[in-house]
């Protein structure tokens, strides 16, 4: 194998999404030579801009930035890079079926639609709440530690979650400790009586999740997701100007700047193994590229199984591997609009926040019950934005772009997508036109991206944009599974840094910060 | 309204199977207790009840598995009557006539899976172990009190550090397992180990029994081992039914009570429990007579004890906000049925032993999961999940000869319909949806029914005094159990109220007819008191 020294790199990043690339700048900025090979075009993962139609564009996956720590935008300069905001501190309105609405301003402080009662629960609520997430984000922001090692590291780490426990008090430890395995339906319920209100923090509670708001550890998702944001500072909900894609193209040229080298369009073929050790990667076109290290922003059964092989692997730790819950239950959709469209009880300066369409609690179950039997529902729970009216470039003068998260939508529908995709966008739509009457007279072009599509668009089995469920069972130290929770493999060499690690997705960035700093605190990077 | 001239050292509201048990400990202690009942016969949910000619029903709980050893053993139970006579198996009956029979022969189930899924029959195996393991590392559990992982004091720190080691001695691996095993859903957790459908439903039974999760609930496969932790002659697993009906359980216990110097009042609703200073004195039953006594034990539901028989004055505000918002949910319904022969299942052979076990009727995860739906939105399936047993053939006293006595177990029915409240005529469209499950499984059937008593849980509610009719008190999800049992800060059977305790099974460590939970009550009321057990 002649390997030209400019083939050989200290480390290798499989993936340009926006993990990999946090991992790559990080190491590149430590002084290692770093290599991310990409097999998109572009670089982004799933956080990316895409035109979905002549003269539309649209982030296709991710499409608000709320969850990414202010401290690692600023540490990567990413502001330097070219990021910008069209907008931050989105208000959120759920909207109601009477053509009513309740408006939640950004952390969520009561706006129009409250009542009384409500208004007078949530400073209360509020504050418990951040508290818990403040808590919960150290968690997010370190690697898990290891179970019943006899490594001090590990022991430290476990007692620094126990103490973090106890400081926040006898009162607040023990309604952590009650409602972190509750479900949020029954806690919204203890609590609020508003639907709307409900409703919507219901849909916070199982966005991207295989769960409805009856599950229990929804609460836990809901907690994940205001502890990410509480480390967002004062951007939480925020739309960069270009476009999620904006944010990617700043993660890589911070990444160059740092010294890493980017190649898209290079899809890796196989991961290299030489005396039980990763050594480099092969890739499609036949290539071969040389590392000390490599390590994977791809899923986890990608990696393990795929790219690597099992038969490098023991059994007990491919069978869990197989195990990793990875089927998304999110579709996208995306409309391309002739105008802005109007929606009911709604003030055209709301149009630039987040719309939520989940009007009480048990709709949002009973959006969630068919996707448990391969069945879409008739009234699908939505997460919608309007980006073109803070970023009209993304669209023609005029026009604007539609962009929502629908939940359920199973990964496998009985009958397949191939059928069932045409009568699910139809019963979108009618739900939506329920809303905003007029809206299907301005469309001009439409896509609905299912799971499946999500799948063959972003190369992630299930087509889940956390790589797997986010749920008690598949969380910090068995997340993605243990033997590689900690960002090591067992193969010597192999890192992963995707969002299948802890701590998960979310355009968060931490799985691929917490790799990078394990890899360098671990010394063994060369 | 004169205090009667006898005070008591205790008294226990209920007659239930954990409140006699915690009497019996007390008692043994050498402690003057009475037991106050409210219905006219002992038992709560435990009890044979004859109500119509010579059947005897066990007509709430009906089979005993959970009953921990430790206690029979120091009670004398079988001494003062218990006997408990394991029986083999049983069948899982799917609508399309498939079938999965069940041995306690190993050889015999295995070939039964295998039938179904050689790689089924392999995972069987594996799955036995991995749930065993997780049986044991919680059965020493089950009879310790749950420690405050909020206190500082030497007894809650010992506590944690021993289930701590507990959990260390499994090993990294094993820890990894047991915490994704407490969390997950049975239907996931079946995932990783069988792929036939009949096997998945049939270990899923046992995940949503009395329970309002469904199999596809986090959480739900901890239910699965609440079930699974059989005792009987120590094997992990077995069931038996007590001869006689589950009123011998409470039976004998009356009778261990009453052998250390105990009585029972029955026919004695107690109105209110009586606090005076913060402290508890007694009880007025409601004739309006008043029992004084240094130590009130309550067996009835957390919800029952502070809402409904006390004055929140009494109470710390977070404490009965608490209390309210406590989950104790009617999911179950119960069908006793007196028949005039043994009905014939063309599922199980001639002559096979499985028809004297547990027959169940289900298709699929799917059809109890759509059943769980069903519940949510507040109606019964009209596809249950079904648990019969016909106890009448081993127990000859259940029924005359030549008949027999069938307990059906129905999952899931909701304590509160969408269109309205209960009626008699929609109790009994209930019962003729489970009937016409069972005829589908048992053409002749229906031609044997002599009598049949439909209970939903308003109605369990309404005769045994459980909140909603739930089997356990209080669901068993993860908020509401240890040290969350009934409520934070207060899972050591002690209230706020100094001198009233709680024995029942809204308490650590949950329902079935275990027992723990009153023992457990009995030894705090006792180390409160300076005595040992």
């Amino acid at each position: 194998m002649a390997t030209p020294s400019s083939n050989q790199y200290d480390v290798i990043v499989i993936g340009a999404g926006h993990n990999g690339l946090v991992c790559a700048a990080t190491l590149a900025r430590a002084g290692r030579s770093v290599l991310v090979v990409e097999a998109a075009d572009q670089v982004g993962g799933m956080a990316v801009t895409r035109e979905f139609a002549p003269g539309y564009r649209v982030s296709s996956g991710a499409h608000l930035l709320h969850q990414m720590p202010l401290a690692l935008m600023r540490e990567l300069n990413l502001s330097g890079h070219g990021l910008e905001f069209a907008a931050t501190s989105l208000a959120t309105t759920a909207l109601g079926d009477e053509g009513t609405g309740l408006a939640l301003a950004c952390g969520g402080t009561p706006g129009a639609g409250w009542t009384a009662r409500d208004a007078a629960a949530w400073p209360a609520w509020q504050g418990r709440l951040a508290r818990f997430a403040r808590l919960l984000h150290t968690l997010l922001a370190a690697p898990p530690p290891r179970l019943g090692t006899e490594a001090w590291t590990d022991k430290v780490a476990l007692a620094k979650v126990g103490l973090r426990l106890r400081l926040l008090g006898r009162r607040d430890m023990r309604e952590f400790l009650r409602i972190v395995g509750m479900n949020a339906y029954d806690l919204l319920e203890d609590e609020f009586e508003s639907s709307l209100l409900k409703g919507a923090l219901g849909l916070d509670a199982v966005l991207g999740t295989n769960f409805g708001p009856r599950a229990p550890g929804t609460v836990l998702t809901l907690l994940y997701r205001l502890a990410a944001e509480s480390a967002a500072g004062p951007m939480p909900l925020a739309l960069p100007r270009g476009g999620l894609g904006a944010l990617s193209l700043a993660l890589a040229r911070a990444a160059t700047a740092a010294g890493a080298a980017i190649r898209t369009a290079s899809p890796v073929e196989r991961i290299l193994v030489a005396d039980d050790r990763a050594t480099g990667v092969v890739l499609a076109s036949g290539e071969t590229i040389g590392a000390g290290r490599v390590v994977s922003s791809a899923d986890v059964k990608t990696t393990f199984l795929k790219l690597l092989g099992p038969e490098h692997l023991d059994t007990g730790f491919v069978r869990r591997v197989d195990h990793v819950r990875t089927s998304g239950l999110a579709a996208k959709l995306h409309l391309a609009l002739d105008r802005l469209p109007g929606f009911r009880g709604t003030a055209p300066a709301a149009l630039g926040g987040r719309l939520v369409v989940s009007p009480s609690l048990d709709y949002l179950e009973r959006a969630f019950n068919p996707s448990k039997y391969g069945e879409w529902p008739s009234s699908p729970a939505l997460e919608i934005t309007l980006p073109t009216v803070s970023d009209p470039s993304l669209a023609p003068a005029g026009h604007h772009v539609l962009s929502a998260i629908v939940q359920y939508a199973p990964y496998a529908p009985k009958a397949g997508w191939a059928a069932e995709k045409r009568p699910f966008l139809e019963a979108i739509l009618a739900r939506l036109e329920a809303y905003a009457p007029g809206l299907r007279n301005s469309i001009v072009a439409s896509e609905l991206s299912t799971p499946e599509d999500l799948e063959r668009e972003f190369r992630v089995p299930g087509g889940h944009w956390h790589h797997g469920d986010l749920a008690f069972d598949q969380f910090y130290m068995v997340r993605p599974v243990p033997g590689a929770s900690q960002y090591a493999t067992p193969l010597q060499g192999l890192y992963l840094c995707g969002a299948s690690c802890h701590p998960g997705g979310g355009v968060m960035g931490l799985a691929g910060l917490n790799a990078a700093r394990r890899m360098l605190d671990a010394g063994d990077t060369p | 309204m004169a205090a009667t001239a006898k005070r008591h050292d205790v008294i226990v509201v209920g007659a239930g199977h954990n409140g006699l048990v915690a009497a019996c400990y007390l008692a043994r202690a050498g402690l003057d207790v009475l037991v106050v009942e409210r219905n006219d016969y002992i038992g709560g949910a435990a009890v044979s009840r004859q109500l119509y000619e010579d059947f005897t029903y066990s007509n709430c709980s009906y089979v005993c598995s959970l009953l921990r050893p430790e206690i029979m053993r120091t009670l004398e139970l079988p001494r003062y009557g218990l006997q408990i006579i394991p029986y083999d198996g049983g069948c899982t009956m799917m609508r399309d006539g498939n079938h999965l029979a069940l041995y306690d022969n190993h050889d015999a189930l295995r070939r039964e899976i295998a039938r179904h899924s050689k790689r089924d029959a392999e995972a069987y195996d594996r799955y036995s172990r991995d749930v065993i393991r997780q049986c044991k590392f919680i059965r020493p559990l089950l009879l310790r009190e749950p420690p405050d992982p909020t206190s500082f004091k030497p007894r809650d720190i010992t506590e944690l550090l021993y289930i701590g080691q507990r959990f260390h001695r499994m090993g990294e691996e094993r820890m990894y397992d047991t915490l994704r095993f407490w969390t997950m859903s049975a239907a996931d957790f079946l995932d990783e180990y069988f792929e036939s459908e009949i096997v998945k439903a049939h270990f899923a039974g046992s995940s949503i029994i009395g329970t309002a999760l469904g199999p596809r609930s986090p959480g739900s496969a901890y239910v699965l081992l609440h079930h699974y932790m059989g005792d009987i002659d120590e094997t992990v697993g077995a069931w038996g039914f007590a001869r006689g009906g589950m009123g011998s359980v409470t039976a004998s216990l009356t009778k261990s009570l009453q052998a250390s110097g105990g009585a029972v009042r029955t026919g004695a609703p107690v109105e209110r429990i009586l606090v005076r200073n913060g402290r508890s004195c007694g009880v007025a039953l409601a004739s309006g007579e008043e029992i004084g006594a240094k130590i009130v034990v309550s067996n009835m539901d957390v919800k029952r004890t502070f809402l409904d028989s006390m004055d929140a004055e009494h109470l710390p505000e977070d404490f009965v906000k608490a209390v309210r918002r406590f989950k104790i949910r009617g999911s179950s319904g119960k069908l006793n049925i007196a028949l005039d022969g043994l009905p014939t299942f063309p599922a199980i052979p001639k002559g096979s032993p499985a028809i004297r076990g547990d027959l169940h009727i289900t298709d699929t995860i799917e059809m109890m999961e759509r059943a769980y739906d069903d519940w949510k939105d507040g109606r019964w399936s009209q596809a249950p999940y079904v648990d019969m047993l016909m106890p009448s053939q081993i127990d000859p006293t259940m029924a005359a000869d030549g008949k027999h006595y069938m307990s059906v177990f129905v999952q899931y029915c909701p304590y509160e319909l969408a269109d309205g409240p209960w009626t008699d005529a929609k109790r009994a469209a209930f019962g003729e949806t489970v009937v016409q499950a069972i005829e589908r499984q048992s053409p002749d059937f229906r031609s044997l029914i002599r009598h049949m008593e439909v209970r939903t849980p308003w109605d369990i509610e309404r005769e045994v005094g459980l909140t909603e009719g739930n089997i356990f008190q209080g669901e068993l999800t993860m908020d509401q159990l240890l040290f969350n049992r009934p409520v934070p800060g207060y899972a050591q059977y002690r209230t706020p109220v100094k001198g009233l305790y709680l024995s029942g099974s809204s308490t650590h460590p949950g329902g079935g007819v275990m027992g723990a939970p009153g023992a457990n009550c009995a030894r705090r009321v006792l180390a409160d008191l300076g005595r040992s057990a």
